[in-house]
């Protein structure tokens, strides 16, 4: 700013010595300055203004207005509501279906996160060796992702049909007892998630590849000049180096597997979550609550708990994740901070025992850059 | 002599620090580890791979196995796990059966889908520019707002846009699952990483320097070199609103669908023929294979370029 004031006082030297060039020159830079000033000043915000104007409109203005919905009790012929208050999530919540659907919800989560991510963690780690023909397997494992879950959930609950499906006859032909994948709620449970999981595991896997390739390489090298074996490596280099990863594939596959709701509906031909709602999901039962029984005040109501419970999953994932990566990668129960602290003099114990022995020697006689540098390299090594 | 007397004080002192004795074999390691990790791995990791691989295709090969068969197919004991021949004769049943409507939701869901990707792919370009390059007020507390409406799920507004859309009476129509999808949250994130990244600033210096406009600059420096990204989130978008069912089966009518709304209403009209329900899941599926085998490539080094590295 004062530099910009300043500058004039000083223009009109010049402008004695050369008055009839700074005439003209001047004004025309000073008013295309002035609209190029206007241009960079506005033009960001118009760039963004899409985003924002088109998300007020379709993702903050509905995310409100649900929440004054869910306080009412909303008349579909009036298309108004009249304020009740709390008792659409007292109806909810009283609602035995809706604990039924929470419970569901969580248990097909579970069934499908964890074991989606442990093959995950697994898959990456084959794909992260030095294999023949890499693209070809990466995008073998993306294939599933290409298919719509509505296409995955038809073919599935083909295959895990009670009576005629491929994994009930492959039972029977091994001597098993056929499992009810429709009538049992925990088989259908798993029967859904391993939809999910076919869709998704493969994804997961790329991204956990990507963050394996980001690790540097040295460190497995020093882990096993160490000793280390793979196993080792794998649990004190790789899963802590991937803990940001893992944290954002955790806490997308929780907001996803919380509003899972394609596969869900279409397990069977009626869509609603089973005749005991062995398989009923919030989701479908939003659906169900909304434009079954065309309740939108209750639906709005259900819609805000469901939201309040991924926010409070995704804490809660965070911090276990956090927990659980960092305890895997330490060696004893200390904190991050004392293991640091250890390292740095450690560090610096070894700088000073190398850097002084070292530089005693070569300091008397030096040998040529050669020998010099493999100890700089030491050094780099030990570190 | 002299000469000889400081090359054994170096030899020494190499072992009294033991890690110079690793080091001596450090050069050839070097060579040997840098351009590729590690030695090939063995049998069992292709295996393991073939496997995987096998258990993705596995689905669509059911489909085309049961799909190409007729109704007892599926109850045969003894069924063949080689296609039968009459995948045309079921898939020509769910084309030209009028309740699934399979013409109609096909050019539903590629003009869409198509839409969708376009629009998503300028105005996250056009917003990352802003976001990556352009030096204004707020600028940081926006992106962070953006970035924060990624954890907001689709659940929480479709009651209010159901309302809102019946209001403009445009249920049942296309255009209520395009608005909504016009722009995402991810789309800015990601093209505002990739331009920031990759685009020095002395290319829009150079422009300026030019006589360049804002927005000339823009579209002759930001879009030419924010194309691969640019790329890689169209077919993102392109393969997400293809799939997407929620909102368009609360929103579209039935006679007037998408892909998966058609396909979902193709299980409740023929509940028992399963080889005409996965004959239209297969034939549904066929146009993002060929997209897949045209574009998987881009489609994975996108996935993978888009992770969170540590």
């Amino acid at each position: 700013m004062t530099s910009t004031k300043t500058a004039p006082p000083s223009a009109p030297s010049p402008e004695q010595a050369r008055p009839d060039r700074t005439e003209r020159t001047p004004r025309r830079i000073a008013f295309g300055h002035k609209l190029s000033k206007w241009d960079l000043k506005l033009s960001p915000y118009l760039y963004i203004s899409p985003f924002f104007i088109l998300f007020a409109i379709t993702g903050l203005f509905p995310i409100a207005y649900t929440a004054v919905i869910s306080f009412m009790d909303w008349d579909l012929v009036r298309n108004s509501g009249t304020f009740i208050g709390f008792d659409q999530y007292v109806y909810v919540l009283t609602q035995p279906k809706f604990w039924i659907a929470l419970r569901n919800t969580f248990s097909i989560f579970l069934l499908s996160s964890v074991p989606q991510l442990i093959l995950a963690v697994f898959i990456a780690t084959m794909l992260d060796q030095n294999i023949r023909a890499k693209t070809f397997w990466r995008m073998g494992v993306l294939l599933p992702y290409v298919m719509a879950p509505v296409a995955v959930a038809l073919i599935f609950s083909n295959m895990f049909g009670d009576k005629y499906g491929l994994i009930n006859t492959t039972l029977a032909d091994l001597g098993l007892p056929p499992v009810m994948w429709h009538s049992n709620a925990f088989a259908s449970h798993i029967a859904i998630s391993t939809m999910v999981n076919f869709r998704w595991t493969g994804y997961n896997t790329l991204i956990l590849l990507a963050a394996m390739q980001a690790i540097p390489r040295d460190y497995y090298e020093a882990a096993a000049i160490d000793g280390a074996n793979r196993f080792r490596q794998f649990t004190a280099i790789t899963l802590p180096s991937l803990r940001p990863t893992l944290i954002f594939v955790i806490i997308t596959s929780t907001i996803g597997g919380l509003q899972i709701f394609d596969e869900p509906r279409m397990y069977d031909q009626f869509g609603t979550g089973g005749a005991n709602s062995q398989w009923l999901t919030i989701s479908l039962y939003l659906y169900d609550i909304g434009w079954g029984q065309w309740n939108f005040g209750r639906a709005a109501a259900l819609a805000w708990i469901l939201f309040i419970i991924i926010l409070a999953i995704g804490v809660i994932n965070m911090l276990v994740t956090n927990r659980l990566v960092r305890d895997e990668g330490s060696r004893d129960g200390r904190s991050r901070r004392d293991r640091r602290a250890a390292a740095i003099a450690a560090r610096t114990e070894l700088e000073h025992r190398v850097g002084g022995t070292v530089r005693d020697d070569f300091g008397s006689a030096p040998t040529g850059a050669a020998t010099s540098d493999t100890n700089d390299k030491t050094t780099e090594v030990a570190r | 002599m002299t000469a000889t007397e400081p090359a054994t004080q170096a030899t020494t002192s190499m072992n009294t620090v033991a890690s110079v004795t690793v080091n001596a074999k450090d050069p050839k390691r070097r060579l040997r580890s840098r351009p590729v990790r590690g030695s090939r791995p063995g049998w069992f990791v292709y295996t393991a791979l073939a496997i995987v691989l096998g258990s993705a295709i596995f689905p669509y090969y059911w489909s085309f196995l049961i799909g190409s068969g007729d109704a007892g197919t599926i109850r045969d004991p003894n069924m063949s796990w080689l296609p039968g021949g009459n995948f045309i004769e079921n898939a020509l049943t769910v084309v030209n059966d009028p309740a699934v409507n399979f013409w109609r939701a096909l050019w539903n869901s590629i003009y869409s889908s198509a839409l969708i990707a376009l629009s998503v792919v300028f105005f996250s370009t056009l917003a990352g520019w802003a976001f990556a390059k352009l030096k204004f007020k707020g600028g940081k507390w926006l992106l962070v707002f953006v970035v924060a409406t990624m954890a907001v799920p689709m659940q929480l507004g479709v009651v209010p846009l159901y309302i809102l859309f019946a209001d403009l009476g445009w249920t049942g129509n296309v255009g209520a699952i395009i608005i909504p999808a016009l722009v995402t949250a991810f789309g800015v994130f990601w093209m505002t990483q990739y331009i920031q990244q990759s685009v020095p600033d002395e290319l829009l210096e150079a422009a300026r320097v030019d006589g360049a406009n804002s927005f000339r600059t823009f579209l002759t420096v930001g879009l030419p070199a924010a194309r691969p990204a640019a790329a890689m989130l169209g077919l993102f978008t392109f393969v997400t609103a293809w799939n997407n069912f929620f909102w368009p089966f609360i929103v579209l009518d039935r006679s007037d669908p998408t892909l998966p709304v058609a396909l979902s209403l193709l299980q409740s009209n023929h509940f028992v023929d399963y080889s005409i329900v996965l004959a239209g899941v297969l034939l549904s599926t066929i146009p993002l294979l060929i997209l897949f085998v045209f574009a998987g490539k881009q489609l994975v080094s996108g996935i993978m370029a888009g992770a969170v590295k540590g």
